[in-house]
């Protein structure tokens, strides 16, 4: 898993293509493990398919 | 707004190509304010809400959307604006007058044409002959639209005259008043230019008055426009002619600094044939600026007039209103060929003026130096000449003499240049037209610009107006010393790929005209416009083919300046180590089926659709009407597997694991919008509830909600006659019968697809896709795809649901780190906050913030008078009322407030804090002030969703809570946030995969880790397992996976061991691990539990009595083992969902159908003749598992259902086993006989009650941990620094456990990158000296946070403490006060009540 000893350098950052929940997941959780991170969206907000849905089951909560 | 082109390099450094698409408004700058949409004039249907809503071109996808800012929507130029030569925004004036926004019409007209009212009669316009609505069936009427705007201008009682921009001192020549002329002088005139105008005619206009017929073109339109120009300042003299009267360089050297030759072309082309000097025979302008002056000039009764031409058609018309009997055309082409306008050519037919096309005058006869007649010669067409028009061929031998009184030669104009004196450098071409730069106009001599026929020859209007605007800005810059080229190459290019399909055919409406008797001997002008309804319906013809149409009404709105109409994309080249996609999936498209009338029936809809007709910000408000009629619905069916689990009609072999569940959210959700009487019905093949909580669900959706699923399939639908819209659902049940009932309406449970995009994307990266075009990947590395370093999650990945699709997002993170570990932090930033401002000290001065939530809370209470009354209260300095409080714009409004208001306590009355406190305490800390400062009123849940029927009541509610919480907010205290040091190493409790990837991940990152494995060696269930469904095997796999982890140096393997000892919190755990020698204390900063489960080993058919009766993993061993009991066995039987979906385990084990099919696909590998039967409930067979369980169909496993209330009876009866089940088609009992019967039994978890209390997280009834949120955090605790992954989390398959094992280290890995961690500063505090230290608080602590000090009072660990307040409530001496809730804020809420 750990290539680093390959002899190339590792780059510090991550690019993300997606904005919706996994993206938004992945992105929130590499920042927040040290890591630059690029989000790539297609649209002109994030939030994905989720932020169309009404509520989410089981819990009922907003999707919002 | 972007997309990815290009990959390249390898892992760890990539090089990325991003293009970042123009939004066309500046993120920094946007407000968020809406002014753009609320202007913009194109409505397109909003995607956001599946088409059901309209949005505009500018827009922002939903309220809340991050970033707030709004984005304008581009296809690219309208062909309309692209082929007008003065590239006038035409598709931008149609829209404002299908709005009937006439005024907005004209300016922007205006911006590119000052004579609108004169080209709205005599343009070619060429717009109309680009006019995309042309493939749909006629073009839009372009030009008679333009005529109304303006028309309408002209009668208006203040004319439209624009600002000019700034009072200049220099002096401009135009030398013509026509188009180009007139045009130039206006956009001088604007720039604040002093412009004179010289004419050497005695009337202004040029061409426009001299040269057409004023039935065409009213004088009086004219002269209208022009009075707009003279408002502008612009002087004019007539009758003054340059080269005679003055010379360019006396007008030089009366202080002059530029000219504009606009002369035109009023001298006409000589036939060049015998007889042309005749008398009677006449130039035609000649001949027509006679008339146009005054002159009534009668030709005779028969008059040919010679071109195809404009001009031509003038003088023919002419001449029948000035008394000719018959004057006619003679054209050398067809008719085709001709260019005169169309309208033109058919207003001559309608007057009874003959066209002979393919005829040449070769001779002009005269009799006494008169003309007598004319002779001609008949034409036909050769080959095509530089023109493109087929060139005219003398028919030889085809003479003919025609008698006329005149003849009229009409067949092209050319340039007087007198006025070109020797002091003039410029230079002519060699057609006798002036010399110019193409782009700037200028000519020879740098300070004379020329335009119209004067440089082109004769041309049209427009070409003239485009020229006169282009030197405008020409001299302008030539006046300042600017450069005249730069940005003024543009090449306007028309949008492609416009869509013409799907559009009603609507025809042009008709312009009204004099009628052919009218016109006689009179100029009254033939067509007399059109009328407003007629404008109305035809701009709502055009089809928007820009999408934003430029009509710039925005830029105007803006009052930020954030609207950039000439943004361009973008391609950045970005540097990093790897690249997660998650680019997702789009709903199935269900209008390939015939079967469901998706497109033909009005109330047939998706459930994406349904979804957003259920949501408050959705397209009736969260109202639940039906499409066709807007009526409630009494009764909606829901039909599963659109688009799914079907190769016939969408080659969607898989099962979209997500729609069961969806469809029973929506059915009940549904109950709660229209009320409980509302009949809901799910049509269903097998119900799919395989996820945590799901079953429970199903089953409340059931008998609480009175849900009704009916196991069928659906064969058609049809709507029924005269019932507005009800739907009659065809359906054949399980034993056959053919059912109808009728729907008010029916949504379709469609399926999950990677879209197109998502496809290119992946073949531009070289990611491989597989058959179901998801992306290609291992059960064993379940987040990397087939190009290292590229990692995937989410839909795109297989079909899955939001908890699955989360915790594959934080395993593609963590295995990007497993990747970077040695590079993490290094190109990071710690965010920064301002210092904070000391408030010690200050009086009160509070904020409050109103939120409408939408509708959410307006639509019940009056959020104004809330508002209102919050400035009554005490030491409240400032209040506003938002639409979204939360919205990322209000936090920039709210942070400019509190500065410039001097803030220093803010309220927020929306919604609660549980989801939004986060959000405004960083707000206020950006705003440097301490974010304890801050309080919420709940006045939604609390209020508009509980009184929705008593909105007066609602309101004063809401204005209770707003005072009581100024009240408490008044009275708080700025509160620290301790911070501490973060143990950068790791615990993982449980060895098995889960474990033993969890921990493998956390070591690759660079984390110490602790591995705690109970049993005497690693590898945990998995060592019972073959393979996966894919066919992967799992022994070597486990073995290596235990191997890497045995030998890694970062990881330190604990056997036979177990947890004794917990202590500490989030960073500062501190454990004791037992293992039979001396205890080992170890210190982490996070735990990762991953204990596991464990087959369910039953009491019922006979297992544990009879040896032929095997459970999954026992049968797996004698696979293993390939025990002939099974090799040999004739007739195997499966029983599904031993043990699960009962009353007393009511959870699905999730992993049991697929195990059984993998296992029955193996026996009949191993002997094709065995029969194999599965007895089953539903068969769960998610997401691409589907494919083996139609392979098993395939391969004669024999499928039979059972219902829970008649389970099969498993029999010993001689020897011979059998099993009895009642088949669900026949209805009747069959015996099988069974060799080896398999229990699919349930998975249990390794119930760890000890564990559970030593970290103080919770286990559900089932004994599964529970997760801190079952579909946004399904890897953490509630507890801090506690993970989550396996079985222990619920059943589930191989890959899924390692995902979620990816996962929990992904999250364990955001608190060991931290140096630091930061505490809630709202924790309890004891005064020491009001301390009896009675010791109550220390016993009664769940968190152990309280102890005794040195001194020997109590003392709260504010890392521990976890606010709850037990131990307030408890202390006799009222020494405990938890900070944000002490007793003086309590009571002041109270005492405000």
């Amino acid at each position: 898993m750990n290539s680093s000893g390959s002899g190339n350098p590792m780059v510090g950052s991550v690019l993300v293509v997606g904005g919706g929940i996994a993206g938004m997941q992945s992105a929130l959780d590499l920042a927040e493990m040290g890591y630059y991170v690029y989000l790539v969206e297609k649209e002109p907000s994030i939030g994905g398919v989720m932020a169309q849905l009404d509520k989410t089951f089981p819990t009922n909560d907003c999707a919002m | 707004m972007s997309e990815v082109e290009e990959v390249s390099g390898q892992p760890g450094d990539f090089r990325v190509k991003v293009r970042r698409k123009a939004r066309y408004i500046d993120l920094e700058k946007c407000t968020g304010c809406g002014e753009c949409a609320r202007v913009c004039p194109v409505s397109l249907k909003n995607d956001y809400d599946m088409g059901l809503s309209e949005r505009r071109a500018a827009y922002r996808r939903y309220a809340q959307a991050v970033p707030g800012a709004f984005a304008i929507e581009k296809r690219g130029t309208s062909p309309c604006k692209a082929t007008c030569p003065a590239h006038i925004s035409v598709q931008g004036y149609v829209a404002l007058a299908a709005q009937g926004r006439w005024r907005e019409a004209l300016e922007l007209i205006k911006k590119d044409n000052p004579l609108p009212a004169i080209c709205g009669r005599v343009c070619h316009h060429p717009c109309e002959s680009a006019c995309m609505r042309g493939k749909v069936d006629e073009p839009v009427a372009i030009d008679f639209i333009k005529r109304y705007i303006a028309d309408l201008d002209l009668k208006a009682e203040t004319r439209f005259v624009p600002e000019i921009k700034q009072k200049r001192d220099e002096k401009i020549a135009v030398i013509g008043s026509g188009p180009a002329g007139l045009t130039c002088a206006y956009y001088l005139a604007v720039e604040g230019y002093r412009v004179t105008v010289f004419e050497k005619l005695p009337v202004l206009g040029g061409m426009l008055t001299v040269g057409i017929p004023s039935y065409r073109l009213p004088r009086d339109i004219i002269e209208a426009e022009i009075q707009v120009i003279r408002d502008l300042g612009v002087e004019f003299k007539t009758g003054v002619e340059i080269g005679k009267d003055f010379t360019i360089g006396q007008l030089r050297e009366q202080g002059y600094k530029a000219f504009f030759i606009g002369i035109g072309a009023h001298e006409c082309k000589k036939l060049g044939i015998e007889g042309e000097d005749l008398q009677g025979v006449y130039p035609g302008v000649q001949y027509l600026r006679e008339v146009n002056l005054g002159n009534r000039i009668f030709l005779g009764d028969r008059v040919a007039v010679v071109g195809g031409g404009n001009v031509a058609m003038d003088c023919v018309r002419t001449a029948l209103r000035t008394g000719s009997k018959k004057p006619f055309i003679v054209y050398r082409r067809s008719l085709a060929e001709m260019p005169a306008n169309e309208e033109e050519i058919e207003e001559c037919r309608e007057e009874g003026i003959e066209i002979l096309t393919l005829t040449n005058p070769v001779r002009v006869i005269g009799e006494n130096g008169r003309v007598k007649a004319i002779e001609c010669v008949k034409m036909e067409l050769g080959e095509p000449d530089a023109s493109g028009r087929r060139r005219p061929v003398a028919v030889k031998g085809s003479n003919f003499v025609i008698e006329v009184d005149a003849v009229i030669a009409a067949i092209g104009q050319e340039t007087d240049w007198a006025c070109l004196t020797p002091e003039c450098a410029c230079s002519l071409s060699d057609w006798r037209t002036l010399k110019v730069d193409p782009v700037t106009l200028q000519s020879d001599d740098p300070d004379i610009f020329a335009g119209g026929d004067a440089v082109t020859g004769p041309a049209t209007v427009i070409e003239a107006i485009a020229a006169g605007k282009e030197a405008a800005v020409s001299i302008h810059r030539y006046v300042r010393g600017e450069d005249l080229r730069r940005g003024r190459e543009k090449r306007w290019e028309a949008v492609q790929n416009v869509p013409t399909e799907g559009y009603d055919r609507i025809p042009r409406e008709r312009m009204p005209r004099l009628r052919p008797e009218e016109r006689l001997g009179n100029f009254n002008e033939v067509q007399l416009g059109f009328t407003e309804e007629q404008v109305r319906r035809e701009a709502q013809r055009c089809l928007d083919c820009g999408v934003c149409s430029e009509c710039y009404r925005c830029v105007e709105a803006c009052l930020a300046g954030a609207v950039v109409h000439d943004d361009a994309d973008q391609v950045q080249e970005l540097h990093v180590g790897a690249v997660i996609l998650a680019p997702g999936f789009q709903p199935f498209d269900p209008s390939v089926y015939d079967t469901y009338g998706y497109m033909r029936l009005a109330n047939v809809m998706t459930a994406m659709e349904f979804e957003r007709l259920l949501s408050a910000s959705g397209p009736t408000m969260g109202h639940v009407v039906r499409p066709s009629d807007h009526k409630e619905p009494k009764k909606i069916a829901w039909l599963q597997c659109v688009g799914s689990r079907d190769i016939h009609h969408c080659d969607h072999a898989y099962c979209s694991a997500v729609c069961c569940m969806y469809a029973i959210k929506e059915a009940v959700i549904a109950k709660e919008h229209a009320g409980r009487d509302l009949e809901t019905t799910i049509f269903f093949m097998d119900m799919r509830t395989h996820g945590k909580d799901f079953e429970n669900y199903y089953n409340r959706a059931q008998e609480e909600h009175g849900v009704r699923f009916i196991r069928s399939r659906v064969h058609s639908l049809e709507e029924v006659p005269g019932s507005g819209g009800d739907v009659e659902v065809h359906y054949v049940t399980e034993d056959g019968q053919v059912v109808s009932e009728v729907f008010d309406m029916v949504i379709l449970s469609v399926g999950l697809q990677t879209p197109d995009e998502a496809k290119k994307l992946a073949e531009r990266l070289q990611v491989k896709l597989n058959d179901d075009f998801f992306a290609d990947h291992s059960s064993f590395d379940p987040v990397a795809s087939s190009r290292p370093g590229v990692f995937v999650c989410g839909a795109f990945q297989g079909p899955k649901d939001i908890p699955q699709s989360v915790m594959e997002a934080s395993a593609a993170a963590a295995a990007a780190g497993s990747l970077l570990g040695a590079a993490r932090g290094t190109l990071v930033k710690e965010k920064e906050i301002p210092a904070q401002r000391n408030v010690y000290g200050e009086p009160p001065r509070i904020g409050v913030f109103v939120c409408h939530c939408g509708i959410n809370i307006s639509g019940v209470v009056d959020v104004r008078a809330v508002a209102e009354y919050a400035k009554t209260l005490p030491y409240v300095e400032y209040v506003t009322d938002n639409l979204y409080t939360c919205s990322q714009d209000t936090q920039e409004v709210m942070k400019k407030v509190i500065r410039e208001h001097n803030l220093n306590r803010i309220v927020v009355a929306a919604c609660t804090p549980r989801t939004h406190e986060p959000l405004f305490q960083e707000t206020m800390a950006d705003a440097g002030l301490n974010k304890y400062l801050f309080e919420m009123a709940n006045i939604r849940n609390q209020d508009s969703w509980v009184h929705g029927m008593d909105p007066a009541m609602a309101t004063e509610k809401a204005k209770d809570l707003v005072r009581m919480t100024v009240a408490k907010v008044a009275l708080l205290e700025p509160l620290p946030e301790p911070e501490l040091s973060v143990i950068r190493r790791a615990l993982v409790v449980g060895g098995g995969v889960s474990g033993m990837t969890a921990a493998l991940s956390l070591a690759a990152q660079g984390y110490p880790v602790d591995l705690v494995e109970s049993g005497p060696e690693l590898g945990g269930q998995a060592l019972k397992l073959n393979s996966t469904w894919r066919g992967e095997d799992i022994q070597g796999y486990v073995k290596e996976l235990s191997r890497r982890v045995s030998e890694h140096p970062q990881i330190r393997v604990h056997l036979n061991a177990r947890l004794t000892q917990v202590e500490g919190f989030v960073g500062n755990f501190k454990s004791v691990i037992q293992n039979g020698g001396d205890p080992i204390t170890v210190e982490h900063g996070i735990a990762v539990i991953a204990t596991g489960g464990r087959e369910y080993k039953p009491d019922e058919y006979l297992y544990g009595q009879d040896p032929r009766v095997l459970t999954h993993l026992e049968l797996d061993e004698k696979l293993r083992a390939d025990d002939p009991a099974i090799r040999q066995a004739r007739s195997v039987v499966f029983i599904q969902c031993v043990g699960s979906r009962e009353p007393q385990r009511p959870y699905c084990s999730r992993v049991c159908c697929t195990h059984t099919i993998h296992s029955a696909l193996e026996i009949k590998r191993r002997n094709p003749d065995a029969d194999v039967y599965v007895l089953y409930r539903d068969i769960r067979t998610y997401g691409e598992r589907e494919r083996i369980y139609q392979e098993a169909r395939r391969a004669g496993v024999l499928f039979i259902r059972y219902s829970l209330e008649d389970k099969p009876v498993v029999a010993a009866t001689d020897g011979a086993l059998t099993v009895t089940v009642t088949d669900h088609i026949l209805r009747r009992p069959v015996r099988l006989p069974a060799d080896v019967v398999t229990l699919a039994t349930a998975i249990l978890p390794n119930a760890d009650e000890a564990l559970a209390q030593l970290f103080k997280v919770p286990l559900n009834e089932e004994s599964f941990f529970v997760e801190a949120h079952a579909k946004l955090r399904p890897v953490d605790f509630a507890t801090d620094g506690v993970f989550l992954c396996g079985l222990a989390h619920y059943p589930k398959p191989l890959d899924e456990s390692i995902a979620q094992a990816q996962a929990a280290a992904a999250r364990a890995a955001t608190i060991l990158a931290r140096d630091r961690i930061r505490f809630p500063g709202t924790v309890a505090r004891t005064n020491p000296f009001l301390c009896s230290a009675c010791g109550t608080c220390v016993a009664i602590c769940p968190y152990s946070a309280p102890r005794f000090n040195e001194r020997g009072v109590a003392e709260i660990n504010p890392a521990l403490c976890k606010g709850c307040g037990l131990c307030v409530a408890s202390c006799r001496s009222g020494a405990i006060q938890l900070q944000g809730f002490d007793d003086a804020q309590i009571f002041s809420m109270i005492d405000s009540l």
